[in-house]
């Protein structure tokens, strides 16, 4: 009993993590622009890949009886290091002069943008 | 409050010499006891009793993993959604946080937020420009920002 309550566990968040990495792959071919696939990018591929750990975590711990600490690690490092890939490329790809999509109501960074240039011009 | 935890577990060895009995829970005992004796003389210290502080932390903790299974519900449904109508923007939101610390959690936390990624933050500290997917309002926007994490990270670093 124990152990096919065990097994579901392990199976749903291997599953939701293989569906949440299948739904950043079709994210990142439907959305118009780098910006927008960074959210897709940044978010859904870290909880897939984490949930994934934690179901590998829960096999060997549970059912094969070797307890990982090195998996949980993983799960932080990523928990730390997802969103902050995200932020940079972002950043890189704004600076570096990448149009936002046509869409786009609102952008308050592009005075930024300029004095950046002007002040390069300067120098 | 790095100071008080010293001083506890300096408390938890006292009493394991007292008791003169070296295990593990002869010093969960002691800590315990200490964590008392702090308690009870909390107005002497600089800073509040480090026991807030640490709950503070681990309610951090909570906001992150809960907003980071509602981001991704979000994005699944912005993702999924058979036709495309996303309204992206740039905003700008002005922060009331000093330290660099917090300056870095507080972004951590907007970019596993629904629908918002941090795209740069201003060379004087005062501002993020924040990248949202699908943008109707900027007062609701910034509003929600600052009443859950800026509040949450501000309870952490109090003094």
């Amino acid at each position: 009993m124990t152990e096919m309550l065990i097994n579901s566990l392990i199976v749903i968040f291997i599953s939701v993590g293989v569906f949440f990495i299948l739904v950043t792959a079709i994210g990142l071919i439907r959305l118009p622009d780098i910006y927008s696939r960074a959210h897709a990018a940044s978010k859904s591929a870290t909880l897939g890949v984490m949930s994934i750990l934690i179901g590998v975590f829960l096999h060997f711990w549970l059912i094969e009886g070797n307890f990982n600490p090195r998996i949980i690690l993983g799960i932080v490092f990523l928990f730390i290091t997802g969103p902050v890939g995200g932020h940079m490329m972002a950043k890189a790809a704004y600076f570096s002069g990448v149009p936002l999509a046509k869409e786009t109501v609102r952008d308050d960074m592009a005075p930024l943008v300029d004095k950046e240039a002007t002040k390069k011009e300067q120098l | 409050m790095a100071f008080q935890i010293l001083l506890n577990v300096f408390i938890a060895f006292v009493w394991m010499f007292l008791s003169n009995s070296f295990s593990s829970a002869t010093f969960i005992i002691g800590y315990l006891l200490g964590l008392i004796m702090l308690f009870m003389l909390r107005r002497f210290f600089t800073s509040r009793f480090y026991l807030g502080r640490v709950w503070a932390v681990i309610k951090l903790g909570g906001i992150f993993i809960k907003e980071l299974v509602a981001a991704n519900v979000a994005v699944l449904k912005v993702i999924l959604k058979p036709k495309l109508d996303l309204r992206p923007a740039i905003f700008e939101m002005e922060t009331e946080l000093k330290q660099d610390w917090e300056i870095t959690l507080l972004s951590l936390l907007i970019t596993l937020t629904p629908g918002t990624v941090v795209v740069n933050v201003s060379e004087d500290r005062t501002k993020l420009y924040v990248h949202a997917i699908d943008f109707d309002n900027i007062d609701d926007a910034v509003d929600s920002i600052r009443s859950t994490f800026e509040k949450a990270i501000l309870e952490v670093s109090r003094s």
